[in-house]
């Protein structure tokens, strides 16, 4: 599907939010991601939803590479070809009443949407998000304007708590049943092992065909071998074997 | 609609066109059938199977490269079984084409055996005897890139089943054609090449392999020539049917690779880039052959 691009503006230290609309409606869940083609690259790229739009998606992306590079000096109005939705999302449907959303980095991006999810679901949200330092920092304005309480950790300590995510969650005390995370794999594993409740985690993988068929992107389970882009990206805490 | 004959005669069996998603670029036909109309296909190669169930290769698998990609995957897959009870007979039930089981092993033994499963399901077409793997290690590749070992798989494989065998051939050796036809000799219905050459890329920024198993497959438009180059010079030598596989994106590749001495065309990487590129080529291919003067697929197999 051809996307044309609305704004693609920076909004921190190599990260950038880009607007996408087509002609036609969109439907995605929070966790689920899209597959961008891009001219003189042979493999697509994988990046995460933020948002949904009833003709489009909002995506946070860092530049990485040379693929990243390119998204990110194209303009408003130019066009991409998306593949989407791809990848089974978070399933707020299985929080109680109180969810507590761990972003690190750039990995904050598809909780935002989740939190959109749960909020309308009636459940309470608390959120907090990682970054190494404060130029680093995105979406905090926007989790705050839905009216929800966000807590940042920066590992310089130049914003909010210093330190990890674990750290802040520790010094914060939030009060949930089920929590949701994405980021870096370190961070993951440290808040799989420092939290009791049920969770999800969204992983990430080099993929090649990002839909499941050709088996680049596996990853072991305890209901063993799964895809990242079909089965997952999002996992049962449970279900990895960390 | 320009009304063309796209159809040709693999080892008898009527295909209605010679455009086939090459074994571990297509799953099992399954994971695509609500993405695609899979009956447009002439037939899909199936993801290579082995006795047992087998994970693979650790991640990171997938590298890009220029015009193409290096896989690792490893042969991941649910073992024979799981093939011959499950994944063939539900892809029968919605796919009328040519069904092609791809079979891996790690001894001459276990191809046997796992062709011998693969004869006792009547719902694939043809095997595909994969000699070729170069993601792992003591099997695959290595029965590829020996005249002798490539005939001796052939020959214990073609004493268990009737039905056509296809070996898939490494493009990672000194001479095609003599691996080409030890087998033809040992008794080989067809043959399928190319499957991918060895590659590697680094990370420069981590100065370590992208891949985890270091090296992998490399596949994509960018093997093309060679790919094609190995085509002719092997069904110019051989009186055996061929399917032509590498770097395939568009009809007039698969017309290339026809004239080359294919009988029928296999898409790989490009499925990985674009889900809908065999249906696509499918569609775009009276037109190609209106362009080129073409009135039947099956008259220009061969011609250069």
């Amino acid at each position: 599907m051809t996307f044309t691009i609305g704004s693609n503006t920076p909004v921190a230290r190599d990260t950038f939010r880009i607007v996408l609309r087509t002609d036609a409606e969109i439907s995605v869940r929070s966790g689920q991601f899209v597959e961008i083609g891009l001219d003189g690259y042979y493999l697509r790229r994988p990046i995460s939803i933020s948002d949904s739009l009833p003709d489009g998606v909002i995506l946070y992306y860092k530049v990485v590479g040379e693929g990243t590079r390119l998204i990110s000096r194209m303009k408003e109005g130019e066009t991409l070809e998306l593949l989407l939705p791809l990848g089974k999302g978070f399933n707020p449907e299985a929080c109680a009443s109180k969810a507590l959303l761990i972003g690190g980095g750039i990995g904050s991006a598809p909780l935002y949407l989740l939190a959109k999810e749960l909020l309308n679901q009636g459940k309470e949200v608390t959120v907090v998000l990682g970054f190494n330092k404060a130029d680093e920092i995105c979406l905090r304005d926007e989790f705050q304007s839905l009216g929800i309480p966000v807590h940042i950790a920066t590992m310089d300590g130049s914003v909010g708590t210093k330190g990890f995510v674990t750290d802040a969650i520790d010094q914060v005390g939030p009060e949930f049943d089920r929590f949701y995370t994405c980021g870096p794999l370190p961070m993951m594993k440290a808040v799989r092992s420092a939290l009791s409740a049920p969770g999800e985690m969204s992983l990430e993988e080099r993929m090649g065909c990002g839909a499941g068929f050709c088996y680049g992107c596996s990853v072991q389970t305890t209901k063993g071998p799964k895809r990242v882009c079909a089965d997952g990206p999002v996992f049962d805490k449970e279900d990895l074997l960390w | 609609m320009v009304n063309k004959d796209l159809s040709v005669s693999l080892c008898g069996i009527q295909m209605k066109n010679p455009v086939v998603p090459a074994s571990g670029t297509f799953g099992f036909g399954l994971e695509l059938a609500d993405t695609l109309d899979i009956n447009t296909l002439g037939g899909i190669s199936l993801k290579g199977t082995t006795r047992e169930a087998r994970f693979g290769n650790p991640t990171p698998r997938i590298a890009e490269c220029t015009e193409g990609m290096i896989n690792s995957v490893g042969l991941q897959n649910p073992g024979i079984d799981v093939l011959v009870n499950d994944k063939a007979p539900f892809l029968r039930k919605i796919y009328g084409g040519v069904i092609i089981a791809n079979i891996s092993g790690y001894s001459v033994e276990e191809y046997a055996f796992n062709c011998s499963k693969a004869e006792s399901c009547p719902d694939i077409d043809i095997i595909e005897v994969n000699v070729s793997c170069p993601n792992v290690h003591g099997g695959g590749m290595a029965f590829g890139t020996d005249p002798s070992s490539a005939a001796a798989v052939t020959k214990a494989v073609k004493e268990v089943t009737g039905k056509p065998v296809f070996i898939k051939l490494s493009p990672n050796v000194t001479d095609i054609v003599s691996i080409a036809k030890a087998c033809e000799d040992a008794g080989a219905d067809g043959i399928t090449l190319v499957n991918t050459f060895l590659g590697m890329r680094i990370d420069i920024k981590r100065r370590r392999p992208v891949i985890a198993n270091k090296m992998g497959g490399f596949s994509g438009p960018a093997i093309f020539p060679i790919a094609l180059r190995m085509v002719w010079q092997v069904s110019h030598a051989c009186n055996i049917p061929v399917m032509g596989c590498g770097g395939v994106r568009r009809a007039e590749d698969v017309v290339e690779m026809m004239m080359a001495g294919a009988t029928a065309v296999q898409v790989g990487a490009e499925n990985l880039r674009n889900p809908f590129v065999c249906p696509e080529i499918v569609q775009q291919l009276p037109a190609v052959m209106e362009s080129l003067g073409i009135e039947k697929l099956q008259d220009i197999i061969g011609i250069v």
